[in-house]
């Protein structure tokens, strides 16, 4: 194929043929022969000192090999506030905090064994609000955390329970509350969400006496977890490799640590026998990491044409037991705090706070996917306060590309994307001034609404990627990447822009669907959306380096200048002299003159992204440029309420995105219908619940619900805008997760706009929504009541 | 323990098995059918579905002993050989798996479906698939795939028609 390539076209990704005749294989169908079973012991209370574990009853068991516990592994581990133990170490922070770890024969030895593991523990006060573990006195759950390894950019307070403090100060809000007509103050929760990934977290690992490590991990980021794991066992990061075969799902929640230093540890104590861990659902929602809950307080000024004056927030993470990651997120929550809008004056508290509950981490546009359902829903608000159109009050407060500043004082350059295009799109696509459709039954209600969002990747500046073009012998070409690849389908999108960079078919192009930490080309984590964006333009770097090695090798054998050559359509040609060509294949692997003579040889092209442009940020003020770019996007949506029973279902979904360019609108539409089903999923139905004692009472996918297919609506609508980013691949964007950050509050802003109702708490399920309808418009629910009455006597009449 | 004997994809299978063990944990540490996920081991998810003799079943909710003397059929069961059969290609078509974990038994699912009512309603297609969940929420995609094998006129807008530049 030649002349219009391959970016721009629905290609579908390459490895889907193994998945729909099941031969892509996960982690968890990993075995390697002579592989012994590892299960998990866990706390059964939410906080203790541990008194002692005797294991004597546990190890009589026949089958079981070792038993080990936090005394074994006495150091802790992590990335971001280093705050994590692998087996509980003195006290437990948790119910459901690993205490030990079986490793049998068999999966049924190891689990009759881990029933068996007495602990006896000395009970400390526990904690489970977040707000209240922020109080004088309240229990420390981390009485040593000014020695825990914080990456530089977090500010934990030692002696509270804050793992972080994030500051943004723009402006003087209080003056601008001053200029303010009108206020809008109100609290907002978040529920805590499962990632719900359903390859539930696993691992194999083996140690060596060779003093080295091999390890088969279901996670995100292969290159982060050797640095985890190299770090935490004190081994050189080339004595361990990492390697990740296909992944279920990932979401965030395997992009950090997961339990693979602890089966490695585990593997060295039963003499060097691999050892696999397979989480069960329970212990995946108990044991181990999910989204945090936020509990958020905002007061917000607006004059009387609609300009927002003040903006004035506090996020309160509820960050779990441990907040490893969680301290990032508390980040972004806070920079991302004024979304797509410029507001002149902005004070944004932004709190990690350790609950004696379970841990947190990352998940799909992590901190502005919660930023965002407190600052739509008090844009829908000041509207309607201040009579005027849900559309207008945005287009007055956004931010103008070429002019505006973001709340952390980054300019926003013209090419980041048109967010009044986006606007536009949205209403047109919901079709905002048409007439609304009837609802289907009289106590039920039809609603339109939409919000907006922005987000770039989350990463340290120094985070970098790099990409390998390698030729074959039949000018094929081995794209060797380091970004992980569990559905997005980026590393499809990548090969597409590489198959150009030549002018060959994109089939010509392959990326090892495995990756390894020995064998893959370098990137700092598959997480944020970055992974088009910066290992697309490593790889385009990669391809400029080897078509340089092409060209000289052109120029020697076409005896022209370097400058009068150029590679296109699968050749080298001499510009302006269409018949002086050499195809790629005579090239790319040596010329061979017709006597044999050979020069060069085998073409290899690397290249690197770092972006040049990201600041750390203040730590007073939160001021410089925290992301690599923007995508900026709206949704829309038309639904039908149930006043009678609180129930929403939505009947039609718009997306719409800047996404720079669509390099492959099939992968574009996957994850815009995708992202808008996970973001309604947690609108209406997610919620991690607990007892008083800190234990999730739902562990599994019964009580948490997740969409299904009868929840999906029936109407998707999907728009992009392609306003070309200067330094993106191709001018592109990232978009994964950024398809599912205004979701949520689309959605209650459609309920707000036409009923008048509040919707402050996530999930929006129907005991939360017939609650704020009841309590709010108790009148609304009456006269629903009463024609709901009417239907059902007249039903009962007929029978 | 006990012996018992299966036909698993066309192939007879005869094995020993612990009395207590699943249909799911047969399939996949004796057989090897890695194509049978599981991710709840409790009947909710549905990504270890297979079909038993006539029916599909969810393989963590039934004993191996119960399969004795019948026929399990897995997604490698459906075009063992040579091309891919209509499901599997209009889902590759439609991009209709993302971490492709719990492809294999929504494939299973929907050619099954297609076997039975080749022309299925959104309603068929919802009944036949409520016992399975994807967390990536390539539902549209599934479905658009689904129609596209049965050719129904009430079929959901494609991605072309759908997805615009603006």
């Amino acid at each position: 194929m030649t002349g219009e390539g391959s970016v721009g076209k629905p290609i579908p990704p390459e490895d889907t043929v193994r998945k729909v005749t099941g031969t892509a294989l996960y982690t968890y169908d990993w075995d390697l022969p002579g592989t012994l079973h590892a299960k998990l012991v866990t706390s059964t209370v939410p906080h203790a000192r541990v008194v002692s574990i005797n294991l004597d009853r546990a190890k009589a068991v026949p089958g079981v090999v070792a038993v080990l516990t936090g005394k074994d592994m006495p150091f802790r581990v992590g990335m971001y506030a280093g705050d994590r133990d692998l087996l509980a170490v003195e006290k437990v922070r948790w119910a459901g905090h690993p205490v030990a770890l079986v490793v049998a024969e068999g999966p049924e030895a190891a689990e009759r064994a881990s029933e068996l593991v007495d602990v006896e523990y000395e009970s400390l006060p526990a904690v489970f609000d977040p707000v209240r573990a922020m109080g004088a006195d309240a229990p420390i759950i981390h009485e040593r955390m000014e020695e825990y390894k914080h990456a530089s950019v977090f500010y934990p307070v030692p002696g509270t329970n804050m793992a972080n403090r994030f500051r943004l100060v723009h402006g003087d809000v209080e003056k601008g509350f001053e200029q303010s007509d009108e206020i809008i103050e109100d609290e907002f929760r978040i529920s805590h969400v499962s990632h719900g990934y359903l390859e539930t977290q696993n691992v194999v690992a083996q140690a060596f006496r060779d003093g080295t490590f091999e390890i088969w991990t279901s996670a995100q980021s292969p290159f982060i977890v050797r640095q985890i794991v190299s770090e935490a066992l004190k081994v050189p990061y080339n004595r361990v490799t990492i390697r990740v075969p296909f992944v279920g799902g990932g979401f965030g929640g395997k992009a950090g640590l997961q339990w693979e230093a602890l089966v490695a540890l585990a593997s060295k104590a039963v003499g060097y026998r691999p050892v696999k861990l397979v989480l069960s659902r329970k212990e995946n929602f108990a044991s181990s990491a999910s989204r945090e809950g936020v509990v958020a307080n905002v007061k917000a000024g607006f004059t009387r044409d609609g300009k927002c004056v003040a903006y004035k927030v506090r996020f309160v993470l509820d960050a779990g037991a441990y907040a490893d990651y969680t301290v990032n997120v508390s980040r972004a929550m806070g920079y991302s705090a004024e979304g797509v809008y410029e507001v002149p004056n902005v004070h944004c508290e932004s709190l990690a706070v350790y609950t004696n509950k379970i841990p947190t981490t990352a998940m799909r546009g992590f901190g502005y996917a919660e930023s965002n359902w407190v600052l739509e829903q008090v844009f829908e608000r000041a509207a309607k306060k201040l009579g005027m159109d849900s559309a207008k009050i945005r287009r007055v407060n956004l931010l103008r590309p070429g002019e505006s500043h973001t709340a952390t004082g980054e300019k926003v350059r013209e090419d980041v994307g048109d967010p009044r295009k986006v606007l536009q799109t949205v209403l047109e696509a919901i079709d905002w001034e048409g007439k609304a459709e009837p609802a289907s039954q009289p106590w039920k209600v039809r609603a339109r609404g939409f919000a907006l969002c922005v987000k770039g990747p989350s990463q340290p500046p120094n985070a970098s990627s790099s990409a390998i073009v390698k030729f074959n012998e039949d000018s094929t070409i081995d794209l060797v990447l380091g970004t992980g690849n569990f559905g997005q389908g980026t590393t499809t999108a990548i090969s597409q822009i590489v198959a150009d960079q030549f002018g060959v078919p994109v089939e010509r192009v392959r990326v090892d669907p495995t990756r390894d930490t020995g064998k893959s080309a370098y990137t700092w984590q598959t997480v944020g959306s970055r992974g088009l964006f910066t290992d697309g333009v490593a790889a385009m770097r990669a391809c400029d380096d080897a078509k340089d090695q092409i060209l000289d090798l052109a120029s020697q054998v076409m005896r022209l200048p370097k400058s009068e050559l150029e590679v296109a359509d699968d050749a080298v040609k001499a510009k302006g002299r269409p018949w002086l060509t050499i195809p790629l294949r005579d090239l790319v692997f040596g010329y061979v003159y017709p006597n044999g003579n050979t020069v060069g040889g085998p073409v290899i092209g690397r290249g690197h992204f770092t972006s040049s442009l990201n600041t750390f940020l203040d730590p007073q003020t939160g001021q410089g440029v925290p992301t690599i770019f923007h995508t900026f996007g709206g949704t829309a949506v038309d639904i039908e309420l149930d006043l009678v029973t609180g129930a929403i279902e939505v009947l039609k979904a718009v997306q719409v995105f800047d996404v720079g360019k669509a390099i492959n609108p099939l992968l574009l539409k996957m994850q815009l219908d995708g992202g808008f089903i996970m973001g309604m999923s947690i609108a209406l139905f997610e919620k991690i619940k607990f007892d008083e004692q800190g234990w999730v009472t739902n562990p599994n996918f019964t009580s948490y619900y997740i969409a299904r297919m009868k929840d999906v609506p029936k109407d998707f609508e999907a728009r992009y805008v392609e306003t070309p980013q200067f330094d993106g691949p191709m001018g592109a964007r990232g978009i994964g997760e950024m398809s599912m950050i205004s979701v949520a509050s689309a959605i209650s802003n459609a309920v707000f706009r036409t009923v008048g109702v509040k919707l402050n708490n996530l999930p929006m399920n129907p005991e939360e929504v017939w609650r704020a309808i009841s309590e709010q418009k108790p009148e609304l629910l009456a006269k629903a009541m009463e024609s709901f009455g009417r239907i059902e006597a007249a039903v009962k009449a007929r029978q | 323990m006990r012996e018992i004997t299966v036909r698993v994809n066309g192939r007879l299978s005869r094995r020993t098995i612990k009395d207590n063990e699943l249909l799911l944990d047969f399939l996949r540490d004796r057989l090897e059918v890695r194509s049978v996920k599981a991710a709840c081991w409790r009947g909710e998810c549905g990504l270890c579905t297979v079909k038993l003799d006539s029916h599909l079943v969810k393989s963590c909710l039934v004993l191996a002993v119960e399969a004795d003397g019948k026929e399990v059929k897995t997604v490698e069961g459906i075009s063992p050989e040579g091309e891919l059969s209509p499901i599997q290609k209009a889902f590759v078509s439609h991009g209709a798996a993302q971490c492709g974990f719990c492809t294999p038994a929504w494939v299973l699912a929907t050619h099954e479906l297609l076997q039975e009512k080749p022309h299925p309603t959104q309603a068929d297609l919802v009944e036949a698939t409520s016992g399975l969940v994807c967390r990536c929420g390539t539902y549209n995609q599934i479905r658009e795939a689904v129609a596209e094998v049965s050719g129904t006129t009430a079929r959901p807008r494609h991605m072309k028609e759908s997805l615009a530049r603006a």
